[in-house]
Parts: C-alpha cells; sequence; structure tokens
C-alpha cells in the first residue's frame, strides 16, 4: 500500500516536472505565453486589450508567479486557446481524442492479437527452419516507417487489389487501414520481447523441473513460462503507449483522419504552442497512468512483490 | 538380483559446437542400477556427469543428440521414444532431484500448486490431490503442510524448498529417482539433512537412486557404488569400499588424493608468542534495514592471527563471515571493535590514509570469473597495484609481475591473455599473483577455492601453502567449507548467526568442539563415516 | 524512449536463437552501409542525373533504361535523388547520435558513478524526457528550433539522451558493483584510475552496440519528420520528403513511394543487423 501511494506520489512529481520544462520552454520563446493563450482572433481584442489583459493576469509579474498561474490553469482543465482556431484549447482535445482512442484502442488490440501469433509461431512452430523465419520477422517489421506502410497498404489494398474503398467509405471500413497501419510497427516489438522473454524463462532451473513431471512441452509453456515472461514484457506499456501516439501522428496524417495526432501535426506546422503544450501533458499523465496500471498488474501476478509490500508496510 | 532398474550401455552423446560441427561429450558410457541400489556418478565439472543424467530422462539440452547406445528403464528402451511417450514416464517411473533448489519452483505459482501437477500429468483425479500433496509435504518433513499448500517458493527457504523437490520427485514412487547435486547449493547442515531424508525415503520405497554429485565424500557417504567420470568416459567403477579402498584408474587416485574431506588435519606448531599480523577486538558490524531497523551481522568477534600463520573464518551462509571479512580488509567501515594490522590501527583511516594501507592487506575472490576485469590482458592486471603504489620503469614492473609469475606457476605466454582465455585455476592464480605483487603482510581468501573442481582446488591450496612458508604470509581464510580448513589452517573462528561461539587451534577445535553447532559443523561433513578406514588403510 | 530500447542490449545470456538467422545476412548488411555511406560521400560518382533540377519531358517516367528506379513529377530522376538523399538523412542520424551518445554519456557516467543527489536528480530528469513520447518530444523541439535538417536532427538527438543515459548509468552501476572494480579499489587505485581503467571501458562496450542501433531508429525517426514536412525543404532531396511528395501521385507512380521506402528500411534493417552482431561480439 505504502508502496503504491509512493509510486503515484512519483508520478506526480514526474508531471510536475514535464510541466515545469514545458513551461521554461514556453518561456524561452520569442512573444509570451499570456500573449499566445490570448492572442484569439475571435475575441476581437485591440491592442489596448490585451495590454489591459496582460496587466490583470500578471504578464509583467514575476516569472514565479506566473509560474503558479498557469499551473494552476492547466490543473483545472485550463490550457488556453489554439492560436489556429481560436477555440480553447481543452474544446479542441475533447473533440479530437475520441478519435484517436477508438483508433488507438484498435490498433494495440489488432497488434497484441499479431504479437502473440507471431511469439506462438516462433517458439512452438513445428518445424525449426519455420520457426526461425517467424523469429526474424518482427527484426524486419521494426526496420520499416510508419508512414510508408500507410501509404503502402493504400496502393496495394485499396488501388491494386479494391479490397478497402478510399472514397467515401463506411465508418469501420474507414478504419480497416489506419489500424493496419498503426498495428503493424507496434506488433513487430511486442513480438519482440515475448519472444526473448519466453526463450529466457525457458533456460530457467524450474523449467527442466516441470518438464521431468511428465507434462508436455505446451503445458509447460502455458503453465509455468507464459506468467514468468509476462511480467517484463508488461514493463513495456507505458512506452507502447508513446509509441501508439507516435504512430496516431503519422496514420493520421496519411490518411486524412481526425484526431489527436494530426492535431499535434497542424499544431507544430501552425507553431500553435499550446495545444502542443497541452498534448504533451496528456500523454505524460497517460504514460504515468499506464506505469501505474502496470505496477499493479505485476502485484496481481507476482507473489514476491506482494509479501515484499507487505514487509515494508 | 531382477532386471535392472537402468541400463545404459554404450552411450554416447554429441553437442553442437559452434564452429558447425558436433562435439563428443559422453563416450560410450555403460551402468547399471539394480532396484534399491544408490549408485553414485563421481565427476568434475565437464565431465559428463550431467549429460548422463538428462539422457536418462529425456531432457537433453537443446543441441545436443544421442550419437548410439541404448538407456533401458525397466527394461524400456527410452532413446527411441517420443515426447509423448517419454512424458508417460517422466514423473512416474524416473524422477528428477534437481541441483539449485532456489531457482528450481517456479517463483509465480504455489508449492500445492507445483506438487499437484505431477498427480495431474499422471492422471490422479482432482479430488484426490490436495490430501496426497499434504501427505507428501509432511512425509518429506516439512512443517505445517496445510500451510506450505498455499504458500510461495520465497516463503521458504533452501532446504524447504529443496524439501518441496523431493517431494514430487517421490510423489507417485518411481522406480528410479534421478539427484543432480541435490545439495551442492546448500550449507552443510542442511545437506546433510536432506541427505539423510533422500536416503530415508528410498530405503521405505525401494526406490533406486542416480546419484550425481562433484563430491567424492558425499558419494563415499551415500552410495553403494561409484561410477567416476572423466572427460565423458568412465574411468572406473565398483562397489563403493573397493574404489575407495583401492582405486586402481590413475584419476580415481589423484581424486581421493585430493579430496579435502579425505584428508588428516594439519599437525604443525603454532608459533606461539610471536609477531601477531592481525588482532581483531570485539569487531561489531550493523546494516540499517528498511525501516530503519539495525541487523547486526557481525557480533562481538575477536581473534589474532601470529605472523606466518593461517587463521580460517567458518560459517554458513548468514553466519557474518563475509561482512566481517569485508571490515576486515577496510571495504566496510565497522560499527565498533579495533581491526589491527602489522601494529596499525585501521578502522579510524580514511581516504589517502586507508589506501596506503591497502597495501598490507590484500583480497583474493571467491569467484575468479568476476573478480578480474574482462578487458584487460593479464599482464595489466597483475601490474595494477604497482601501478598504483609504486611508479617504476616499464622495464623494471615487468620484471616483478614475470617474475610474481613464475611463483604462482604460471607460463609467461598467458601475460597477453585476457581472462576468458584462461581456465578456472589459471585465473585463480593471476589473482594471487595481483595480490602478492605488493608483497603484502596480510592475504584475505574469501572462499578462494570452493569455485574450482576438487584436483583444481587442491594444486591451489597446495601453491598458497607453498607461498606462504617461503614468503612467510599471513593468511586468514574464510570459508564455509569444514574439510579444506582442516586442511590448511591453523586456527579457526567459528561464526554462528553474528556470533563467534568458538575459537582456537584447528587440531583442537575438531577434536573437542566446545560449542553444539560446531558440533553440528563437524558432524555434517561429508565422507566421515569413511574417512577413519582410509586412514588406515 | 523508444521500444527498441527495451530490446537491447543484455548481458551474459545464452545465444538467443533468433538472430542466428540474421548471421548469414550479416555481410549482406555491412554491404547496404558501405554502398549508402558512399552514396553520402561521393554522390555524383553513381549517377549524372541532376538531383534537383528535372527534365520535364522525361516526368513520371516508371522505372526503365533510361531511368533505372523512374522519375518524379518534375521529371527528376527517382534513382540520383535517393543517392543524394544518403547525406541528408546519414548525416542527419550521426549528428543524433551524437547529440544523444555525449549528452547522455555525461549524464550517465555522472550518475552512475558519483552516486547520492545528483544520481537521483538525474534519474528524475530521465523519468520525464522518458514519459515524454519520442515523437512529441522532437515535435515540440521543433516548434522551439525551428524546421531544417539540422534542428530535426538535434531534436532526434535530444529524444535519444535518455535512453543513452538511463543504459549507462546501468552500466556503470553494474560494473562499478563487480568483484572487479572492487579488487582495483583493494590494490589502491583511486577514484578516477578505477573510473578510467575499469569502469569506463567495460560500461561502454554494450553502449557502442546500442548507439548503432540507435543509428538506425534515428533514420527513422528523421524519415518520419521529413516526410511531415519538418525537415529539409523542397527541393531538397530527402528520402522522407520524397515518400510525401510522391504520395499526391500514388494512384499512377507507384514507385515515387515504394524506392525511397525501400532504401529505408534496407539501411535501417543494416544498421540493426550490424548493432545486433557488435552486441553478440561484445559479451
Amino acid at each position: 500500500m505504502t508502496h503504491l501511494i509512493s509510486r503515484l506520489a512519483q508520478g506526480a512529481l514526474v508531471l510536475l516536472a514535464t510541466f515545469t520544462i514545458s513551461f521554461i520552454l514556453v518561456q524561452m520563446m520569442p512573444g509570451d505565453a499570456v500573449l499566445i493563450r490570448f492572442l484569439n482572433p475571435e475575441m476581437g481584442m485591440t491592442p489596448e486589450d490585451i495590454a489591459r489583459i496582460r496587466v490583470f493576469y500578471g504578464s509583467d509579474s514575476p516569472i514565479p508567479v506566473q509560474y503558479a498561474q498557469s499551473l494552476l490553469a492547466v490543473l483545472s482543465g485550463d490550457f488556453g486557446y489554439s492560436v489556429q482556431s481560436g477555440v480553447p484549447v481543452a474544446q479542441e482535445i475533447a473533440t479530437n481524442l475520441p478519435p484517436t482512442l477508438l483508433l488507438a484502442g484498435l490498433g494495440l488490440l489488432t497488434a497484441l492479437g499479431l504479437a502473440f501469433m507471431l511469439a506462438w509461431g516462433a517458439v512452438l512452430g513445428p518445424f525449426s527452419a519455420l520457426r526461425r523465419w517467424i523469429g526474424s520477422v518482427p527484426a524486419l517489421m521494426v526496420s520499416v516507417p510508419v508512414f510508408w506502410v500507410g501509404i503502402t497498404l493504400i496502393q496495394l489494398v485499396s488501388f491494386k487489389l479494391g479490397w478497402v474503398s478510399v472514397i467515401a467509405p463506411g465508418p469501420w471500413e474507414k478504419l480497416v487501414l489506419p489500424v493496419l497501419t498503426l498495428a503493424l510497427p507496434i506488433a513487430a516489438p511486442i513480438a519482440q520481447i515475448l519472444i526473448r522473454n519466453i526463450e529466457d524463462v525457458s533456460t530457467r532451473a524450474f523449467v527442466p523441473v516441470a518438464r521431468a513431471k511428465g507434462l508436455s512441452r505446451g503445458a509447460v509453456l502455458w503453465g509455468h513460462v507464459l506468467r514468468n515472461a509476462a511480467l517484463p514484457t508488461l514493463a513495456i506499456a507505458g512506452v507502447l503507449l508513446g509509441e501508439l501516439i507516435a504512430g496516431a501522428v503519422v496514420t493520421e496524417t496519411v490518411f486524412g483522419l481526425n484526431g489527436l495526432g494530426r492535431l499535434a501535426e497542424r499544431s507544430v506546422r501552425t507553431q500553435d504552442i499550446a495545444v502542443l503544450q497541452a498534448i504533451v501533458l496528456i500523454s505524460a499523465a497517460g504514460f504515468v497512468a499506464i506505469s501505474f496500471l502496470v505496477d499493479l498488474v505485476s502485484l496481481a501476478i507476482d507473489p514476491r512483490l506482494r509479501s515484499q509490500r507487505s514487509l515494508a508496510a | 538380483m531382477s532386471d535392472p532398474v537402468l541400463e545404459i550401455r554404450n552411450l554416447s552423446v554429441s553437442y553442437a559446437a559452434p564452429d558447425g560441427g558436433r562435439t563428443q561429450v559422453l563416450h560410450d558410457l555403460s551402468l547399471s542400477i539394480g532396484a534399491g541400489e544408490v549408485v553414485t556418478l563421481v565427476g568434475e565439472s565437464g565431465s559428463g556427469k550431467t549429460t548422463t543424467a538428462q539422457s536418462v530422462i529425456g531432457l537433453l539440452a537443446e543441441g545436443a543428440r544421442i550419437e548410439g547406445g541404448s538407456i533401458r528403464l525397466l527394461g524400456q528402451e527410452v532413446t527411441a521414444l517420443g515426447d509423448a511417450a517419454l512424458n508417460g514416464i517422466r514423473g512416474r517411473v524416473v524422477s528428477l532431484i534437481p541441483q539449485d533448489p532456489g531457482a528450481s519452483l517456479n517463483p509465480v505459482r504455489t508449492i500445492g500448486g507445483q506438487v499437484s501437477e505431477v498427480l495431474a500429468a499422471h492422471g490422479v483425479p482432482r479430488a484426490l490431490r490436495r490430501d496426497r500433496v499434504i501427505e507428501l509435504l509432511g512425509r518429506v518433513g516439512l512443517s505445517e503442510p496445510e500451510r506450505r499448500f498455499d504458500q510461495y517458493p520465497h516463503e521458504l527457504s533452501g532446504g524447504m524448498k529443496q524439501r518441496v523437490l523431493i517431494a514430487i520427485a517421490i510423489a507417485l514412487e518411481p522406480a528410479l529417482i534421478i539427484a543432480d547435486e541435490p545439495t551442492s547449493a546448500l550449507d552443510v547442515t542442511v545437506q546433510r539433512r536432506i541427505l539423510d531424508l533422500i536416503d530415508d525415503l528410498r530405503r521405505k520405497t525401494g526406490t533406486a537412486v542416480l546419484l550425481v554429485t562433484h563430491d567424492l565424500a558425499v558419494a563415499a557417504d551415500r552410495a553403494d557404488r561409484i561410477v567416476v567420470l572423466k572427460s565423458g568416459r568412465v574411468q572406473e567403477q565398483g562397489a563403493v569400499a573397493d574404489v575407495l579402498r583401492a582405486p586402481s584408474s590413475a584419476y580415481a587416485r589423484q581424486l581421493l588424493a585430493d579430496a579435502p574431506a579425505f584428508a588428516t588435519a594439519r599437525v604443525r606448531p603454532v608459533p606461539l608468542g610471536g609477531n601477531t599480523a592481525v588482532r581483531v577486538e570485539d569487531l561489531r558490524v550493523e546494516f540499517v534495514q528498511r525501516g530503519a531497523k539495525t541487523f547486526r551481522a557481525v557480533d562481538g568477534l575477536s581473534f589474532s592471527v601470529p605472523r606466518g600463520t593461517t587463521h580460517a573464518i567458518v560459517g554458513e551462509s548468514g553466519s557474518g563471515k563475509t561482512s566481517a571479512m569485508r571490515a576486515i580488509v577496510g571495504l566496510a567501515r565497522p560499527t565498533s571493535g579495533r581491526i589491527v594490522i602489522g601494529g596499525q590501527e585501521i578502522t579510524s583511516q580514511r581516504g589517502e590514509d586507508l589506501r596506503q594501507f591497502r597495501r598490507q592487506i590484500q583480497l583474493v575472490y571467491q569467484n575468479p570469473w568476476g573478480s578480474l576485469d574482462p578487458r584487460q590482458t593479464v599482464g595489466q592486471i597483475i601490474a595494477e597495484p604497482l601501478t598504483n603504489f609504486e611508479p617504476m620503469a616499464k622495464a623494471e614492473r615487468e620484471a616483478r609481475v614475470r617474475a610474481i609469475l613464475d611463483r604462482v606457476a604460471l607460463p609467461p605466454e598467458v601475460l597477453a591473455r585476457r581472462p576468458a582465455a584462461l581456465s578456472g585455476g589459471q585465473r585463480q592464480r593471476v589473482a594471487i599473483a595481483r595480490a602478492l605483487i605488493l608483497k603484502p603482510q596480510v592475504v584475505v581468501l574469501d572462499e578462494a577455492a570452493s569455485a574450482l573442481d576438487v584436483t583444481v582446488q587442491a594444486q591451489i591450496l597446495r601453491l598458497l601453502d607453498d607461498l606462504q612458508r617461503d614468503l612467510g604470509l599471513t593468511y586468514l581464510f574464510v570459508s564455509h567449507d569444514l574439510s579444506v580448513v582442516r586442511a590448511i589452517a591453523d586456527t579457526v573462528t567459528v561464526l554462528h548467526k553474528g556470533q563467534p561461539v568458538e575459537t582456537g587451534p584447528v587440531a583442537q577445535v575438531f577434536a573437542n568442539p566446545a560449542s553444539e553447532h560446531t558440533c553440528a559443523l563437524i558432524d555434517a561433513i561429508p565422507g566421515a563415516k569413511r574417512a577413519p578406514t582410509l586412514q588406515g588403510a | 524512449m523508444t521500444l527498441q530500447d527495451t530490446l537491447l542490449p543484455r548481458r551474459s545470456r545464452t545465444l538467443p536463437r533468433l538472430h542466428v538467422a540474421i548471421r548469414p545476412g550479416l555481410a549482406l548488411a555491412v554491404a547496404v552501409l558501405a554502398v549508402v555511406t558512399l552514396w553520402a560521400m561521393l554522390p555524383s560518382a553513381f549517377t549524372s542525373f541532376n538531383p534537383v533540377a528535372g527534365l520535364p519531358a522525361d516526368k513520371l517516367q516508371a522505372p526503365g533504361a533510361a531511368h533505372w528506379l523512374g522519375s518524379d513529377e518534375l521529371g527528376r530522376d527517382v534513382l540520383a535523388r535517393l543517392i543524394f538523399g544518403a547525406r541528408q538523412s546519414l548525416a542527419g542520424a550521426v549528428v543524433a547520435v551524437a547529440v544523444g551518445l555525449s549528452v547522455g554519456s555525461l549524464l550517465g557516467v555522472l550518475a552512475g558513478s558519483v552516486g547520492g543527489w545528483v544520481e537521483q536528480a538525474i534519474l528524475r530528469l530521465i523519468d520525464v524526457l522518458l514519459s515524454i513520447p519520442a515523437l512529441l518530444l522532437s515535435l515540440a523541439l521543433i516548434v522551439i528550433l525551428g524546421f531544417g535538417t539540422v534542428q530535426v536532427a538535434v531534436a532526434v538527438g535530444v529524444t535519444a539522451v535518455a535512453g543513452f543515459a538511463r543504459l549507462i548509468w546501468a552500466e556503470v552501476v553494474t560494473v562499478r558493483r563487480s568483484d572487479y572494480v572492487e579488487a582495483a579499489f583493494g590494490s589502491g587505485g583511486r577514484f578516477f584510475a578505477v573510473l578510467w581503467r575499469h569502469v569506463l571501458p567495460n560500461a561502454l562496450t554494450s553502449v557502442l552496440a546500442y548507439a548503432a542501433i540507435q543509428f538506425g531508429w534515428a533514420i527513422l525517426q528523421i524519415s518520419t519528420l521529413g516526410f511531415l514536412g519538418y525537415g529539409a525543404p523542397p527541393p531538397t532531396p530527402e528520402w522522407g520528403l520524397m515518400i510525401a511528395e510522391g504520395r499526391n501521385y500514388m494512384t499512377t507512380s507507384w514507385w515515387l513511394t515504394l524506392f525511397p521506402g525501400l532504401v529505408v528500411i534496407a539501411t535501417v534493417l543494416a544498421t540493426n543487423a550490424v548493432g545486433h552482431a557488435l552486441t553478440r561480439r561484445l559479451q
């Protein structure tokens, strides 16, 4: 219990540091943060208005005060305004988050399915040549740029084979290729880590002991190896989130889908700092949340962690 | 006697070599085990004893292949069987007690689950399993078997884990149990209890046992017959008494001569009133644990070592011997007490003083694989203390290195090699050379021979003895192995849970141990049963 | 930082069965890298076409005798642009790895050898860097630094810092705890002598292999940022940018996207293979 609380506190600290660094970077930019935040054309402000607001919000006040103010604002969900659209950043995020979550969720599921299939094939496949061949597929897949996968899939599946329409597709049909694009490069490292962990665990001393009981290869893999191999594999979940977000940026751009990724891409093109800052902070929060979840799941799987923790408490 | 339980004939096994060829590791091995018989397979690392055990149970490592010969279990040929058929045999006809109990149980599954599995694999109905498992856990001497059922491996000690593994091995009363170094990872007192347990269960069920060990003394105590292996070939086999009394092969004779358990105690007059090289007074070492509790690793340790003699600090794991040693060589700071080396108090020294002090006392580590920098050449390794303390011309330094290399009986060719190209014994010689090049007064030997094979160990111990005589060195020998201590030390301190329970001349301690713990340690030394008859012969 | 980080490098394991498959391909990988490096150094030795100015009469030609890999919408030879683009990618990756390696080594060695609150502070900083997805971090840096080849390379390099720092820290800590380092202190070595003689050489060997793999990763990242249009401006021949430009003609001219993609894949695959071989060799 104390462990979980300290992990939460650590996560909060990481987020605070992330915010602080982004605040410092924004301060270093030409122009100033308040100006960026209130430079909303739809507000129709004259330079005098802005000057008044600057005084009101204390943009001339010392940096620490500004820091405290923007921290409070971010904590209450106020990320300022988008320069590009003039809409509050929070609103931009709210409209763009759901499609990205759907895309990323489907992509992750597909990737996990693919990864397990590859790992299973590489470990239990019928011939050693085939096992080796399947085992080397992920190494190839990590070397392929995501955007190229998307473009090539469109050319192959839509144009050449005509399986999926890109012109006016249905709501689900529209997602097939993006999900695949996102899943292929993510499945590869998951499969690599799974295969490696399975091989590592297979060399541990309890595996021949289990075989000596008269259990079959498959039963030992299922009953002994997988659970031990799952632990280190879980540790990459946070990194996986980062990969999914990066994948979303590229995939949404290639397929012209709306979402957080495309928003990020646009905010860089238009120098829309407030939007990008919000996306970075939200991703970091997601990373911290996932790491915490991984901690919980590891506790459930590994009895050693449980008893250490109870001793410490 | 009826059909043998196990009959191996002309077994040859090879491994895939890195260069694509094959290396043969077993050559025409033949042995047989009758019902209820205990046969030990004795050999050094790389002799093929584990490969033999793996072949019998059909679990050879990947890349290994049986080239020829036959293995019959209860008359049935097993080399030709497929995996499915072997699964029916493993656990039911032949079972395994593995080497390292710490790693041999799955850490994320309960004890009960792991014992039940062997029953489930051979068709014992679910309803009966729990009771059977609890009964088995009780039979192997585990207290509170019901509670153990739901515990996880990390909640048990090493000895208890080995009992669980024995429970798995005897669950279906197989005809043959293969025990592969079942106790080499355990403390000597635990080792004895585990071997007693295997003996006891074997007698009750009439199971045959193939005991694989590197320790001739264990073989002498426990077996009916001995098979001596070297480089994949049988050197000698026969009844234990015959092999021990009159070994016919040169290799078996050497093994016998080198086994510390059969060596007689060192009888050497202890110089009294001479110069004291090391004096430790009321040494206490404490560690702050999680939750700010202090753990007292060493408490009230006092001894003194006359110059030119060997003092041993003996204890089981957790006795505090390593903490004491680290404080004495200045790698850890004691909580209180005095350590005087060559008349110099060292506990108060820091910084440059401490660095200068290190010239007087050098440490040789247990593991020659970890204590030499893999990226340096042997020449660089041995010369390093000189570069630290005595800047001198290159030619002079090289001459000193060559001289010390000669002292530890290594050829000059090894100077340009890296540790990876040396054998374990050679590496330990390099480590000794590095320790000696500064001409220290005291050399601390931390289990300095226990990672090596017996014959190599004996060579290193002889080398240390010669060096001591020629250079007047004082040794502090830290060990868990009483038989080695008896062979090389003059005086000894026995540590138990951080407390010194006994200090005195070796002969006296062995003849009249004053503490119960020392008695238990001495009793547990394997080979004790046979040793007297040997001395008579 | 990336998923590849978690795959690399590890000490003293049994030979991974998987990588055996790559071994015969090692010679091929080295050959690919050699060719791409030569392209980067002497591009005009490999093609007579101008990579920037095209022949309008030759526009959008399919691969054939004149243009081996076809030509683009301005009549520029695709192969020539690929050859001249090698310099962009390789130089960018070199800058990125140099930034990551130098800053990361500094932080990692400092944290691992000094310890105490310095170590804690650096580790927390690494945590923060790791909590931001690599691509977003480089996007944020590009917003601040502006668009351009060098900016992109530096941004990718900064995202690699945390991975390098963490690896080097872990290596230094492992080496520092080893018996041979203790033995070096025991035989009278001073802190910096031991650091220089034992800790750094042993810690940095696996870092070298990591740098090789990171090099391939940097090429991928740079091509991604180039594709998004943040790198070198047109008409610079850059592999990622070429694919982005070729997208507009993908219904008709498949060669504009296919070949640049294959070149990126071959280069990254080759660096990975060499990196893995290095990892194995060093263990």
